[in-house]
């Protein structure tokens, strides 16, 4: 596992109360965090914020998952 | 609940309460100048803006709203249905602009097309770090018909609106900051507490001081809002608009429809 894919994994479990064990690369980030698209928004500003990256929502086009979503932060890092 | 205000030893505070993201309708706007009509500027020295809904301070124009008043009028109804509804959104917009007090914004979550252009009245805009800005308009083949434009120029460099309209990307507290549109930064949940901290400062000052040190540096660009409305009003007619809210509409995937 990637640092960031992990370090997104532990922020994600710990914001949306989940348990970072169950969640994978390959799992959907929307379906397996039960997350709506206005915590998905305040999930962003808080990866870029805690990544120190920005990533322009056009970017985010086909990402579903956790692992997808750790390469396209890790492309602005 | 909608909206909601009380007022306070000369502090207004303005509660936008409309699940499930202050979505603003011909309701919100009744609401806001019902409000408008009602405030007393003789007494009140600062306005505080804020959202108790989850999603955000405001999610903008009630998208299944404008979908549904272009599918059931007649064609020859629909632009007088809408230009009467922005005609009233800029009154309100302009008025809440101009108002002689200082007015802070709280943002949280997603403030987006019309929620950001209504943060974009206040003189002060305090950000939670989940706080997001984005005009999403040109993804629905029109551009921002509130008064956005012209006063998101008049705050900040015309790249970061070019960007920003250009790209239809959002942008979150930091950046806001960085480009001059956020005066402060805050952790989630400590927005209000800032906010009431500049709006009891404001109370200190004399008010016509303040009033003319608010007209003198605000000025409002009314020539660039009127163009904005005659672009907006146009594009509004044309059958993208109407293509792309129908995919809004109908969309139920978890992550709503835009191009």
């Amino acid at each position: 596992m990637s640092g960031s894919l992990d370090r997104l994994i532990q922020l994600a479990a710990k914001r949306y109360g989940v348990e970072a064990a169950g969640l994978r690369s390959e799992d959907d980030v929307f379906e397996k965090l039960g997350i709506d698209s206005f915590q998905a928004v305040e999930l962003m500003s808080e990866l870029e914020l805690e990544f120190d990256v920005e990533i322009p929502d056009y970017e985010l086009q086909g990402v579903r998952t956790f692992g997808q979503l750790a390469a396209t932060i890790d492309k602005r890092r | 609940m909608g909206l909601s205000w009380t007022t306070d030893d000369g502090i207004c505070e303005l509660v936008l309460g409309r699940e499930p993201c202050n979505e603003i309708g011909t309701a919100m706007l009744a609401e806001l100048e019902r409000f408008l009509a009602e405030l007393d500027t003789e007494r009140t020295r600062a306005l505080v803006v804020y959202s108790t809904a989850r999603g955000g301070f405001s999610a903008g124009a009630d998208l299944r709203e404008l979908y549904n008043g272009l599918v059931s009028r007649p064609a020859d109804e629909q632009e007088p249905a809408l230009r009467d509804f922005i005609d009233r959104i800029h009154r309100v917009m302009d008025t809440l602009d101009m108002l002689p007090l200082t007015t802070v914004g709280v943002i949280h979550g997603v403030c987006f097309g019309g929620g950001f252009e209504l943060a974009l009245t206040c003189d002060v805009l305090v950000a939670e770090k989940t706080a997001r800005f984005c005009f999403p308009e040109l993804r629905l083949g029109i551009l921002p018909g509130f008064g956005g434009i012209p006063r998101l120029r008049r705050d900040v460099s015309n790249a970061v609106v070019r960007d920003l309209l250009l790209t239809g990307r959002s942008i979150n507290a930091k950046k806001a900051m960085a480009a001059g549109l956020v005066s402060q930064m805050v952790a989630p949940g400590e927005g209000l507490a800032a906010a009431r901290a500049v709006a009891r400062q404001a109370t200190k000052f004399d008010a016509d001081a303040l009033a003319t040190t608010k007209r003198f540096m605000k000025p409002l660009p009314r020539e660039a809002l009127a163009e904005e409305k005659a672009h907006f009003l146009r594009l509004a007619q044309r059958p993208a608009l109407r293509e792309a809210l129908r995919k809004f509409v109908e969309s139920d995937d978890l992550r709503p429809y835009l191009p």
